[in-house]
């Protein structure tokens, strides 16, 4: 950015030229290896930019995360696995890296509460069909006979 | 007794953001501590000829201050870690993290140093390898090489005598 | 001037729902009918109040007046108008002004459509939002006061975060707030029921309404936040399952879970007990909310700029009105099952199963947004909980949901037909099916994901039609008049669910099919993303009026046959040096060109840039729409009207078969 004033000429100049009349050139990807700019893309969105308030590896622009894609770049060049990456990470970083938490003692909570959620709402929701199934099987008065002796059971 | 649960569940939660207001959701604790510092070999400030490694500092218990001369927070440490090393207490080596400029070498002439010597991290690699996210980042690393514990952020007066002096005397320094 | 006259209407709004919450609360439970009365005036009164010190505030910053500290540090004198109006509320303490103000309106609002309430209960309901209003205002004006001033005065302001400098920011809150405030109304209806002991189908008649408006801003709100993200960051895209953006979709899943627990509860009169907790739920959940965005206790990308004081007041406040709350739900809560039996297939049975499934998601989105919170609050180390956990969570748990979407409607209240509602969706299954084999092969590849996506958003369009199907064979007259027959209740909710179903195919294929390229383009340089040509013609600086630009120049074509040009920009913010990326967007109905400029890179003019093909995104913001419209179509349902006009409210048990 800080390079604008010094360019607008150069820019104005470029962009006045005219370009139609060479053979349109294609456009280079940014990366030297789009191959490993794609998988350090699809792991650096699992990692957080550990200077961002709350960004991915990925998408961040700080520096230091320019800095990790850059290493991490380089170990996929020299034939590093994604875990072996990884380890690379929470070795100096700790498990705060990931944004995938891994599944330990700690965790197992946090990967299995949902499971347990949805295990006891279905179990809740099994006895009051019970229940209800049953008030509905009664006969309305008798239903109602029922309501009123729970409630004086409960009042005791 | 079932209805009593919601209120029993928000109580735990409410425990836990109060204990939450007083911690800090940036201070992520480095998983170096009780490990061996990872080795490096990097030119000194001031002299590419020389260079630094940790291995230099076996047998002590030293300071790793990693910081740079864009650093704000750096320059409120400076003072104190001027006290620290006029205590000759505690060894301090400088890591002049990223300092593209070379602004370091003018910088300590003019406000004096407080390193026994400075190690001149350009690319910040080393800083990667000792898990540094931000400067100033302080290091406690014991005789044998192994880090004892990491402090973020500038060392005052209050975290020198409540965090590290403690954790110095520890260490027999 | 001004600011302080701003301070003193809101210590004159805070007297004032001082007075709307006490008076009235007390004089319903001692029957005392004057003080009853207090209620709606001082609510309205307190509305007056807090809109004149928003008023104030905001005139503050059209005026440019760098003596008030907030405006200082988040305005301008080079911001656009229209940003220096909205700059009001990008503070912390403008949008808790916002925030209050919009709980005041709330409360206006049930003051002068509650004329068939029996009085003790408007007196009651307006008794506790006045409650609310107490603790906000007491919080803004000890914490967060907005009209601080700066002496001396600053020169000029540090201008409003550039990301705030957008559409989508500017209403992305208002409506936020109109929907998660809005569920004050039913949390204070909920409060209200319970005090009183009549915890009735008229109670939840009357609470469903402002419930699913609250829900259809909400939807609003979010939806907007999200389409900002999707345009404003740069990255294209649109979700992150960041803590605050957890904060506002917390309170919308328990919303949805409530507005369909209320229809049983209106219906059938059963659920009492659930209905309640899920309405002093929904409104915890938007209050803690405001607490995790507000503490710091969690780390975002959004949150503002934290004070352990603000935590502090903010916890201290939630734990009073929930635990509160919750200790009156425990000790007054109904005691015995209420409401009809019903059998295992039944409107009841498939609405209570679609309130665990939600639920459970709630719980899953709670804890894995609360989860680094615990472990570190514990001495276990810091973990992150970022989006692989959520999509991998939240995915499987919703998809049962979503296919229960499909057969709650047709299905009969207390006791419904397996066999029957086979037979009626058996073809809506079929073609469903078939969709979710054949659809990803006209894409671009077989993928599970998408194959589940477009099998559900098949069989809840087809059971939409379905339903209609029903209601048009039965009952007499033209299919125009039988249409027109049909409530606006029913059209809200197929309407909503017809949302959800264009929602998920445009989720599905944008997440599985999207493609991008980031490339180096020199000037004259062309490259190709699904089957589209975006040549480089290069960028120009320009000055725009708070910030330099340099806006580049893409030309979109197809075949040789142009579509449009496009001009991404790079900003550089002059007051804040902040650098932004201003994405420029082709979009129709099935897909969206996205072009962001990245660095320059030569001196000759190439820059990198990255270009986006985002396939059907748009259906994302469309079944949104949908959804947002179906909530205040169902709002609007007549029965609410004619509720309105009798004082008696019916025993809604005779319904059967109906809408819901």
């Amino acid at each position: 950015m800080s390079r604008f004033p010094t360019l607008a000429l150069a820019l104005l100049l470029a962009v006045t030229l005219p370009v139609t009349a060479e053979t349109p050139k294609e456009a280079a990807p940014n990366a030297e290896n789009p191959e490993i700019e794609q998988r350090l893309v699809r792991l650096g969105e699992d990692l957080r930019c550990l200077v961002c308030q709350n960004e991915s590896l990925a998408g961040s622009k700080a520096e230091l995360a320019e800095d990790l894609r850059r290493e991490i770049r380089q170990q996929m060049k020299a034939g590093k696995s994604d875990a072996e990456v990884i380890d690379y990470l929470t070795a100096r970083y700790g498990d705060f890296v990931l944004y995938r938490p891994p599944f330990k003692p700690v965790t197992y909570l946090l990967w299995l509460g949902p499971l347990v959620f949805l295990g006891g709402g279905g179990l809740a929701w099994y006895l009051t069909l019970r229940r209800r199934r049953a008030a509905a099987a009664e006969p309305p008065d008798a239903q109602k006979l029922a309501a009123a002796a729970r409630l004086l059971k409960e009042d005791q | 007794m079932k209805r009593w649960l919601p209120l029993v569940a928000f109580l735990v939660l409410v425990g836990f953001f109060a204990k939450g207001l007083f911690l800090n959701p940036r201070e992520v604790p480095s998983p170096l501590i009780d490990r061996p510092a990872p080795a490096f070999a990097l030119p000194l400030v001031g002299n590419d000829a020389a260079s630094f490694s940790p291995a230099d500092m076996r047998g002590k218990v030293w300071l790793l201050n990693v910081w740079a001369p864009w650093c704000v927070s750096c320059r409120q440490e400076h003072p104190v870690l001027m006290q620290i090393a006029q205590g000759g207490r505690v060894p301090i080596v400088g890591l002049n993290w990223k300092d593209r400029d070379r602004e370091s070498a003018m910088l300590l002439a003019r406000a004096g140093s407080p390193y026994l010597a400075v190690a001149e991290d350009l690319d910040g690699r080393v800083g990667i390898d000792y898990g540094v996210t931000g400067t100033p980042e302080t290091y406690v690393i014991d005789r044998e090489g192994i880090v004892r514990m990491k402090h973020i952020g500038p060392i005052s007066p209050d975290v020198w005598k409540e965090k590290l002096e403690p954790k110095l005397k520890e260490l027999g320094a | 001037m001004i600011p302080e006259l701003g301070h003193f209407a809101l210590i004159l709004g805070l007297l004032l729902a001082l007075t709307q919450s006490v008076l009235p609360l007390v004089g319903a439970q001692r029957g005392n009918r004057t003080l009853m009365a207090v209620a709606r005036p001082a609510a309205q009164g307190q509305f007056v109040f807090v809109a004149l010190a928003f008023g104030c505030l905001a005139w503050s910053f059209l005026a440019n007046d760098f003596s008030v500290l907030n405006v200082a540090r988040n305005s301008y004198s080079r911001l656009p108008e229209v940003y220096r109006l909205t700059a009001t509320w990008g503070s912390h303490e403008g949008s808790m002004l916002l925030w209050v103000l919009i709980l005041a309106f709330w409360s206006t609002a049930v003051a002068v459509f509650s004329r068939h309430l029996p009085e003790d209960m408007v007196a009651r309901v307006l008794g506790i939002m006045g409650l609310v209003s107490v603790g906000f205002l007491a919080f803004l004006l000890t914490t967060s006061n907005p009209f601080t001033r700066l002496v001396p005065a600053a020169p000029d302001g540090s201008d409003l975060n550039p990301l705030l400098q957008d559409w989508g920011m500017i209403l992305h809150p208002p409506m936020l707030y109109m929907g998660y405030v809005g569920f004050a109304v039913a949390f204070a209806f909920a409060i209200a029921a319970l005090l009183s002991g009549k915890l009735d189908a008229a109670w939840a008649r009357w609470s469903r309404p402002w419930t699913t408006v609250a829900w259809a801003f909400l939807t609003m709100g979010i939806v907007l936040g999200s389409w900002w993200a999707y345009r404003e960051l740069g990255w294209g895209g649109w979700w992150f399952w960041d803590p605050t953006e957890n904060a506002s979709f917390m309170p919308w899943i328990a919303g949805t879970a409530l507005i369909h627990s209320l229809a049983v509860t209106e219906k059938r009169g059963a659920f009492k007990a659930w209905t309640v907790l899920l309405a002093l739920l929904t409104f915890s959940l938007s209050l803690l909310g405001t607490f995790l965005v507000r503490s710091g206790v969690l780390s975002s990308v959004h949150a503002f700029a934290t004070d352990p004081a603000r935590g502090a007041f903010i916890l201290g406040f939630l734990a009073v009105v929930i635990g509160g709350s919750l200790v009156l739900y425990a000790w007054r809560a109904p005691k015995m099952i209420t409401g009809g039996g019903f059998s295992w297939f039944s409107r009841e049975s498939l609405l209570l199963a679609n309130n665990v499934i939600l639920v459970a998601a709630l719980g899953a989105v709670l804890l894995g947004t609360l989860y680094p919170l615990f472990m570190d609050a514990m001495g276990l180390g810091k973990i992150s909980v970022g989006p692989p956990y959520f999509n991998a969570v939240f995915v499987p748990l919703m998809a049962p949901a979503l296919f229960l979407m499909g057969v709650g409607p047709l299905v009969r209240w207390k006791e419904g037909s397996l066999p029957d509602a086979f037979t009626r969706l058996k073809w809506a299954l079929a073609v469903a099916v078939v969709a979710a084999l054949l659809l990803p092969l006209t894409v671009d590849g077989f993928k599970p994901w998408a194959s589940l996506g477009f099998f559900l958003a098949a069989w809840i369009t087809l059971a939409v039609a379905a339903a209609f199907r029903d209601r048009l064979r039965h009952g007499s007259g033209s299919t125009g008049q039988k249409l027109r027959s049909v409530p606006r209740g029913f059209w809200g909710m197929q309407l909503a669910h017809f949302g959800v179903a264009v929602g998920i195919a445009g989720i599905a294929v944008v997440a599985n099919y999207q493609s991008e390229r980031d490339v180096r383009m020199d000037v004259g340089s062309y490259a190709e993303l699904a089957g589209y040509t975006f040549t480089f013609r290069g960028a120009v600086e320009y000055d725009g009026p708070n910030y330099r630009a340099a806006r580049g120049t893409v030309e979109v074509s197809r075949n040789g046959a142009s579509i449009v040009t496009l001009h991404p920009e790079k900003r550089l913010y002059n007051a804040s040096g902040m650098a932004m990326t201003e994405a420029s967007v082709h979009p129709n109905l099935f897909r969206d060109i996205y072009v962001a400029m990245g660095e320059q890179l030569d001196e000759q003019g190439a820059w990198s840039v990255r270009l986006f093909h985002k396939p059907l995104i748009n259906w994302l913001w469309l079944g949104a729409a949908f959804m947002v419209v179906g909530g205040f179509l169902a709002a609007s349902d007549r029965r609410y009207r004619i509720a309105l006009r009798r004082s008696e409210v019916p025993r809604g048990l005779a319904a059967q078969g109906a809408a819901a």
